[in-house]
């Protein structure tokens, strides 16, 4: 009995031993280890194997120039640069004529409501209220969409993603998360509650729930729309319209990277939190580079993700673009339920730069934020101010005249970033976590970073004397 | 001698595997997607068992094979990158190896991608030193051009070295062959130590007597053993303490009492 006792004491006075000795390597030493082991792999092989393989110096010498530690980070933020170019440079016509196309088709509808003799609540709840937030949406979404997820998907295909994860890895380490965190978070651009889904390839719980909590911090494809547009109105106007594409794009990179900016505040934070614990090492494999095939991903692309996420929008849009027209129309005293409601919220929603109506809308959207814009735009139609809106020129003129400053810009797009999640992701999150705790924090988190940072945006803005 | 082969039955047991006296017991490890299916069905045909590792949602196969009259029990490990015990199935792996005490671990190793795949076996011969190194898909790695120098490598590991190209079925007369000579003794491995940084290695000269002195040391390798206490593996050490206790009680007190 004594003798273990004796054991135990050898045991535990050892644990303190190589705590002591782990400390004093700043706790480096798990990830030293593991980086030995490779070197020794290296070293025999180099002795041992001979390779004329092409392919593989090819792709070795692609991999040291997109994963260097030098030009990795540029030609990362380089390629979403260049990709939002594209989309946003791309999207402008055709967004123009279907814009242009359905909204004819609108007048053609009234037309025959008027012919018909159809009373007015009923023209208004189908034409004014579904099929204009419908044209709106599939006006907006669409060819962004388009374009974005075929550029994406190919990039996939090329292997260029999980080239991206293995550069932002020691960042992930660093805030004490995963490098796989990274993969979860490009799935969330096409859609949060796939990205939320997607953490399941994170082994420890601890990492899979930090990535879970903090996926919405990038914008998904229902919010890109809103970024596009508002930077669009208000980001470009100045500039000769050779660069206007190259500007927008520029800020919508900003805003990207502001949101992963909060990813890694939030993670960092979470893990000597809630959530404590040390990193785990993971093995990346990156796979080989592949000739993409085209066909392949225009058609996974469209149909998976496009089509997918637009059929979303659209039976989303049909209802609630009904029910905004009518609390916009019922009026009791005054003013319409709409203007009663934002009126409520303008105090706070004034605090954070944006006005009652923007908020509102956010708050109208949670079940898609695909249809937050066009209930924003509707609401500020029945407000009072009638324009053709068949233009982005026009619609700057709607927001300009409800009140919207470069701040209140900003704002909205800082908000739309940080925002609670929809509802699909917040239900995705219920079910991959169990818990209606984290659920709860998964709604908590976004939706306090997002105050808080418009909050701090605004008053330091209205401070400094920079908007009114 | 007869004591140990005892205990270990006990361990094994405790892993759902349930080998027979004359039985050796085959451990087979490597990466993903290297061909250790087809090592592993190409050996063992169908004579085979397929289950859950005990308490674990992950798959578990074991076969037998004869070969020169002698019976082996062959346990298909999780496909793992590593055996540091990052998820679920690398501390399966892991803990097979380390507490399961196969007779012999065979590493099965991507031939066109060594560098990476040499990583494990470098894992694993740190815990064991009966390793048998299996470079698959030689075939493949022909084909990308690719030459190894397998007296090098066998030179280097200090333990054999048996190129195959499963699918063809070939080299695996001599898989079977080094296995056999390793499982019973009759040839001797030296596998390579790995080299780690000054600090790490000053760090484990310090902790490596004191290891010794819990006396562990017929059971585990302390220079293993040292490195996870440098990493700070709580999880591992207790279970050591635990799977150390499932022997009886009373080696373990001799053992700390010779120590002493």
């Amino acid at each position: 009995m004594s003798n273990t006792i004796i054991g135990h004491n050898l045991l535990s006075e050892l644990k303190r031993e190589a705590q002591k000795k782990r400390l004093a390597g700043e706790n480096f030493f798990a990830d030293k280890i593991v980086n030995d082991i490779f070197a020794n792999a290296e070293d025999i092989v180099r002795k041992n194997v001979v390779r004329k393989d092409k392919q593989i110096n090819w792709s070795q010498k692609a991999d040291n120039v997109l994963t260097s530690k030098i030009t990795g980070y540029p030609i990362m933020l380089l390629t979403l640069g260049v990709i939002l170019w594209i989309t946003i440079s791309g999207a402008n016509v055709p967004s123009a004529i279907l814009a242009d196309v359905l909204f004819r088709f609108q007048d053609v509808l009234t037309g025959i409501f008027m012919y018909l003799g159809a009373p007015d609540w009923l023209h208004g709840v189908l034409i004014l209220g579904s099929y204009r937030s419908l044209a709106w949406v599939v006006s907006v979404m669409l060819p962004p969409m388009a374009i974005f997820f075929p550029l994406f998907t190919l990039l996939e295909d090329l292997g260029y993603l999980p080239r991206v994860s293995f550069n932002l890895d020691h960042i992930f380490k660093k805030a004490r998360a995963c490098g796989k965190q990274s993969l979860t978070m490009c799935m969330g651009f096409g859609c949060n509650a796939a990205g939320v889904i997607s953490c399941r390839i994170i082994d420890s719980p601890r990492e899979r729930l930090i990535a879970i909590l903090t996926n919405n911090f990038v914008p998904c494809n229902g919010r890109f729309p809103i970024l596009i547009a508002i930077g669009m109105i208000f980001g470009a106007g100045a500039l000769a319209s050779h660069l206007q594409s190259a500007a927008v794009a520029g800020i919508i990179t900003g805003m990207i990277l502001i949101g992963i900016a909060v990813t890694f505040i939030v993670s960092w934070a979470l893990s000597r939190t809630l959530l404590k614990g040390e990193t785990s090492s993971m093995v990346l494999e990156l796979p080989p580079y592949r000739r993409p095939k085209i066909l392949a991903v225009l058609y996974r692309s469209f149909i998976d993700r496009t089509i997918f996420v637009l059929r979303r929008a659209v039976l989303v849009a049909l209802p609630a673009g009904a029910i905004t027209w009518l609390v916009s129309n019922v009026y009791v005293g005054e003013m319409s339920i709409l203007a009663h409601t934002a009126n409520f919220l303008d105090p706070v929603a004034l605090a954070i730069g944006l006005d009652g109506f923007i908020l509102l809308a956010f708050i109208l959207g949670l079940p898609a934020n695909e249809i937050v814009f066009p209930i924003l735009i509707m609401s500020y139609l029945s407000s009072g101010y009638m324009i053709e809106l068949d233009s982005l020129a026009d619609l700057q003129i709607l927001l300009v005249s409800n009140g919207w400053t470069w701040l209140t810009a900003l704002c909205t797009m800082l908000f739309c970033v940080l925002h609670w999640p929809c509802a699909t992701t917040l239900l995705t999150a219920l079910k991959e976590t169990g818990s209606k705790k984290w659920s709860f924090l998964a709604f908590l988190i976004p939706t306090g970073m997002a105050f808080l940072v418009c909050f701090i945006v605004a008053q330091s803005a209205r401070l400094l004397g920079l908007a009114p | 001698m007869e004591y140990s082969s005892v205990s270990c039955r006990v361990l094994r047991e405790h892993f759902g595997i349930n080998a027979k006296e004359n039985q050796k017991v085959i451990a087979l490890a490597g990466n993903p997607n290297v061909g250790k299916s087809t090592v592993f069905n190409a050996l063992t045909g169908l004579r085979q068992h397929t289950g859950n590792w005990p308490g674990k949602t992950v798959d578990n196969a074991q076969g037998v094979f004869t070969y020169k009259n002698n019976f082996f029990l062959m346990v298909d490990l999780p496909g793992t990158y590593s055996i540091l015990a990052r998820t679920v199935e690398e501390e399966i792996a892991r803990d097979f190896i380390c507490f399961g005490q196969p007779d012999v671990t065979i590493v099965v190793l991507d031939a066109t991608s060594l560098e990476r795949n040499l990583n494990l076996a470098l894992q694993v011969m740190e815990i064991t030193s009966r390793v048998v190194v299996c470079v698959n898909l030689i075939d493949e790695a022909k084909k990308k051009n690719i030459s190894i120098d397998y007296a090098g490598l066998e030179q280097e590991l200090g333990v054999p070295v048996v190129p195959t190209a499963a699918r063809g079925g070939i080299g695996l007369e001599d898989l079977k062959e080094e296995v056999y000579q390793v499982a019973l003794g009759f040839k001797k491995v030296q596998p390579r130590k790995t080299r780690y940084s000054p600090e790490i290695e000053e760090a484990l000269a310090a902790l490596i007597p004191k290891i010794q002195d819990l006396g562990w040391g017929q059971f585990l390798n302390p220079r293993w053993v040292a490195l996870r206490f440098l990493e700070g593996d709580e999880k591992l050490i207790d279970n050591i303490v635990r799977h150390l206790s499932l022997r009886t009680g009373q080696s373990m007190n001799s053992e700390v009492e010779i120590a002493l």
